[in-house]
């Protein structure tokens, strides 16, 4: 696995940043371009509790590694950066894309390129998905891609299943199965990992649709 | 012993969009309550919480449940000014429709009924859909819900422009577009670490 690096991620932090990968005090203002007593800041200042745990969030999701121990959970940060890098740019928002993908670059280049290759292979508009055809949504069903991660060697296989797993959410949620946690698992994914990395396709989900409606709120 | 995948077995799976009561079943093993520590009960914030299995579940990362809880707490249920709660929850239920998450728009379609007293006008969003006739300020909250739910955004300035026209205010605004945001986060959570259960189980 990749070694930590000091600014791998955005926390806020006494650490002067070494490279252009800098720290954010709170990644939706920085994404949305949010300045200190603009007419968005006071309307996210009148959900404090919201606007402080979205960054929270953020944090808990994309940990600083623990110096003393290296530990991060059960989900390493460039597999934490990876899913954030290849979500956000199923989303095609070139603000939050950017913001994940210089990270993951900073921490692994080849992981990067890898992840916006399988991004391209990715692309497609939801959501879609087949309900039950025996139920009264059937005809509600619709079909679209089904993404399976294409370059194995360069993601390897835990890697892949999780971003196999990641376009099934984005996309087709309503296809979630039983059958897909077992293939991480098979993968080497722990029930506690699966729960990390629902986690993060999830949060990523919310954190760009509130950039992208904050942004146009602001142009408003 | 490597984790393994539940098998809930289910007879008769809710397969339509209802304001019942439902139960939800997980696919993964939920920390049992013996097993939650301080660290875990904090997570939960709601302390009723730790009865049910999908929280259980989630509390095996508790610093994101417990922030993701906070985020989910402030949007919803912070009533100082903004979007009423009927609309705010009116936005999570169009977006839960749309993704496909019976669970999740049984629960909010509930809020939105009580809250709005117009619960049949929730459960035609229900019945037909998304694109069913509402007033015209309902019909706003539910086309941005809608438009922000697809991937890529489909939100434009004429959704913005249509919130403004039915009466809401920056704040409001910004509710419904947070309502929406977050229930993608929650209905992509409910349909992939568990199933619906019918009413009654």
């Amino acid at each position: 696995m990749s070694q930590p690096t000091p600014d791998s991620t955005s926390r806020v932090t006494d650490v002067t940043p070494a490279t252009e990968v800098t720290d954010v005090t709170d990644v939706i203002d920085h994404l949305v371009g949010i300045a200190p007593g603009s007419r968005l800041d006071q309307v996210r200042r009148r959900r404090p509790d919201a606007r402080e745990n979205a960054q929270a969030s953020y944090a808990a999701l994309f940990p600083a590694p623990d110096a003393a121990s290296g530990v991060t959970g059960e989900v390493t940060p460039a597999e934490r950066l990876a899913v954030a890098a290849f979500v956000a740019g199923l989303h095609g928002d070139a603000a939050v894309t950017g913001f994940y993908a210089d990270r993951l670059a900073a921490l692994s280049p080849a992981l990067a390129t890898a992840v916006a290759t399988e991004v391209e292979r990715g692309r497609t508009t939801g959501p879609y998905g087949v309900y039950p055809g025996e139920g009264p949504l059937a005809a509600e069903s619709s079909r679209g891609l089904q993404y399976r991660a294409g370059d194995r060697d360069a993601l390897g296989e835990r890697l892949a299943a999780a971003l196999t797993h990641a376009h099934l959410l984005v996309f087709r949620p309503r296809e979630a199965s039983r059958a897909a946690l077992a293939t991480l698992l098979d993968a080497g994914w722990s029930t506690t990992g699966v729960v990390t990395l629902s986690q993060l396709v999830a949060f990523l989900s919310f954190q760009v649709r509130v950039v992208t409606g904050l942004r146009l709120l602001a142009a408003a | 012993m490597a984790d393994t995948v539940l098998d809930p077995a289910v007879p008769d799976p809710p397969l339509a969009f209802t304001q019942d009561q439902l139960g939800w079943a997980p696919w993964l093993e939920p920390l049992t309550e013996a097993e939650l520590t301080d660290t875990h009960r904090e997570a939960l914030v709601d302390r009723a919480r730790a009865a049910s299995p999908y929280f259980r579940l989630l509390a095996r990362d508790p610093e994101i449940l417990r922030t993701r809880t906070r985020t989910d707490n402030d949007i919803f249920y912070n009533t100082k000014d903004g979007l009423p709660r009927a609309e705010r929850e009116l936005a999570a239920t169009a977006t839960s429709r749309h993704n496909g998450c019976v669970f999740c728009a049984s629960v909010h379609a509930r809020f939105a009924a009580h809250h709005s007293r117009r619960p049949e006008d929730v459960q035609r969003l229900l019945d037909q859909g998304v694109e069913a006739p509402q007033d015209d300020r309902w019909r706003a909250v539910i086309d941005a819900a809608v438009a922000l739910t697809a991937t890529p955004s489909a939100l434009t300035a004429e959704h913005i422009a249509a919130l403004r026209a039915a009466g809401l205010d920056d704040l409001a605004i910004s509710d419904a577009l947070h309502g929406a945001a977050f229930f993608n986060w929650a209905n992509r959570l409910m349909l992939s670490l568990g199933e619906p259960t019918p009413a009654g189980s």
